[in-house]
């Protein structure tokens, strides 16, 4: 698997992330510096990771999706790419139109730095190939404003498609309003492109790919994504 | 031209700030506050001496930056 990752001005979670990838992987992704216009030719993934890109001045993300790269990173998703977005990255994904909806600052207005538990809502994808629907699995996350929102037409459409991809959920693995923290619309974590190839989530599953973490409960989502461009 | 783009978060749209505000000045003591939304003022220098031109500029920068228009709502106004 071939996969770069996108570094802007106060990205943090750059190192987590080529530290997952390369567990499932084997291979060293490489780093791109947003000022960057173009891609490497023959990448199998994009991934924008986490962090604080530009001080989340005006709205988080809204800087980063008007930098050079994230014209490319925007083409290369609509000629079929795979692009991941984790917290920072799916804010940016989102500012840059390539996923539908918003985020907006936390219901409680708190930080929230703490696990979640989620459900895998679309199983069979790129991201998610190596879970079943319905497997829950815990995952860090480290946010301000991760709640996710959408009118109710795209809410519709989203699950009418089948687009979710993670929802927060308790122990018991229901979508409960306690256990979704950030008060985001239908408890939703994490969404899908129409074509599959484009998901973004506000949780961190590459800060649980080794034990030495606590856990390898987000290792999946990786090894998926590695076995996928074993195969092509 | 000087235009003023004021930001809102949308009917409809949760605005938690907004809450936190009403219920700090509730417990400041004034009553009566019956809702208070939250949102930002950004002042544009224009080069452009038309108003009616200035605004339109200012409006197309609202839509595809100053603005996320899926969550909020914004009005601008030449001073």
């Amino acid at each position: 698997m071939k996969a770069a990752i996108i570094v802007f001005p106060g990205t943090n979670r750059e190192r987590d992330m080529r530290l997952a990838l390369k567990r499932a992987s084997g291979r060293e992704p490489v780093m791109l510096f947003h000022r960057e216009a173009a891609l490497p030719q023959g990448l199998d993934l994009v991934v924008l990771p986490g962090g604080f890109s530009y001080g989340d001045y005006l709205r988080c993300g809204a800087m980063a999706a008007q930098s050079p790269i994230m014209r490319a990173v925007v083409d290369f998703a609509a000629a079929g790419g795979h692009v991941l977005g984790v917290c920072n990255g799916f804010q940016i994904m989102i500012e840059a139109g390539l996923l539908p909806g918003g985020l907006l600052r936390n219901a409680t207005l708190r930080f929230l730095s703490m696990d979640c538990r989620l459900r895998v809502e679309r199983a069979a994808t790129p991201f998610t190939g190596l879970w079943q629907k319905g497997d829950c699995f815990r995952a860090p996350m480290a946010h301000g404003d991760g709640n996710y929102f959408a009118d109710d037409a795209t809410l519709d459409r989203l699950e009418g498609e089948d687009l979710v991809a993670f929802r927060y959920v308790d122990e018991a693995g229901q979508a409960t309003e306690a256990a979704n923290r950030n008060g985001s619309a239908r408890n939703i974590a994490g969404i899908l492109s129409p074509n599959l190839r484009v998901c973004g989530l506000m949780p961190h599953p590459e800060d649980l790919v080794d034990p030495l973490m606590g856990g390898i409960d987000g290792l999946p989502m990786f090894e998926s994504l590695a076995q996928r461009f074993v195969a092509a | 031209m000087k235009a003023r783009v004021y930001v809102m978060p949308k009917t409809g749209v949760l605005d938690p700030q907004g809450k936190a505000i009403g219920n700090a000045l509730e417990g400041l003591g004034f009553g009566g506050v019956r809702d208070v939304r939250a949102g930002k003022v950004i002042e544009l220098d224009l080069a452009e001496a038309d108003p009616a031109q200035a605004k339109q500029i200012a409006e197309d920068m609202a839509r595809k930056l100053l603005a996320n228009t899926v969550i909020e709502s914004f009005r601008v106004e030449i001073v």
